[in-house]
């Protein structure tokens, strides 16, 4: 099967959080990802986009979130594509659960809910565009050549 | 966009919360509203029922994670009930079950409640 590729665009507004989870969807559904696989997409993107909507464009709903979904033989890849600010990985640290929770804190949580959940996760810069790829493996087809499914 | 509402209910002094559509960092505001509001009518013992709720993000968790202390503080508790599988998973993954008393039924809850281990 040779690569196939479906972008998708919204406005940096989370009223578009569930156009996003449908376009996911609908693509991981027609790739033949088994349904928690599915479930799984739909929650990584949704926080890739939340975080791109409220930190990297900071609540600018001027501003556009590029999505493309990535189809490949061997993996299935969502990326999210912004011109915001940049993800600083140097000060991410783990969340806390016991201790967001003493301190009534509310966000934090979706970095590690993408890296929990895929199989990587990467973050690239390249000029004013972000873009964070989100991706899981398929497991290798047997001899028979039915897939089993992602890794 | 996204559909989201919360339904209010009462049983006893627990107050029922039902949560139906998807929960999202677009409606984690209504439901941030709907425990507010039980702050502000002095309803501390909370029972959230997931029956109907269809999905989850951290933005959704997070709610539970700004006010739980706060209500525990006042000598109540948010218990959360009959969740769907695919829902309890994203509680799970964060480790919600360590920090919530997460029930397969709101009758659970309610006797969790009753029985004074709020």
């Amino acid at each position: 099967m040779a690569r196939s590729i479906h972008t998708f665009s919204i406005p940096s507004s989370t009223r578009f959080l569930e156009d996003v989870r449908r376009f996911v969807e609908m693509h991981a559904v027609e790739a033949d990802l088994p349904e928690a696989i599915v479930e799984q997409f739909k929650l990584a993107v949704d926080e890739a986009c939340t975080n791109v909507i409220e930190h990297a464009y900071g609540g600018d709903e001027t501003k556009k979130v590029d999505l493309a979904v990535i189809i490949d033989n061997d993996r299935f890849t969502v990326r999210i594509r912004d011109k915001g600010t940049p993800f600083n990985r140097t000060t991410y640290t783990e969340p806390n659960l016991l201790e967001f929770a003493k301190r009534g804190k509310s966000g934090g949580f979706g970095v590690h809910i993408m890296r929990r959940l895929m199989d990587r996760v990467e973050y690239r810069t390249r000029g004013q565009t972000n873009e964070v790829l989100l991706t899981k493996y398929r497991i290798v087809s047997n001899a028979n050549g039915d897939d089993t499914g992602m890794a | 966009m996204s559909s989201f509402s919360v339904g209010f209910r009462s049983s006893g002094v627990v107050q029922i919360l039902e949560l139906n559509g998807e929960l999202d960092a677009h409606t984690a505001s209504e439901l941030e509203a709907a425990i507010q509001k039980c702050q502000s009518d002095k309803q501390y013992h909370i029972i959230v029922n997931g029956e109907n709720l269809q999905y989850i993000s951290s933005a959704g968790l997070g709610v539970f994670m700004a006010y739980i202390e706060e209500v525990r503080d006042e000598g109540g508790d948010i218990k959360i009930a009959a969740l769907r599988p695919k829902v309890y998973n994203v509680f799970d993954l964060l480790g919600f079950p360590m920090l919530f008393d997460i029930m397969e039924t709101e009758a659970e809850a309610l006797q969790k409640f009753t029985d004074g281990a709020s």
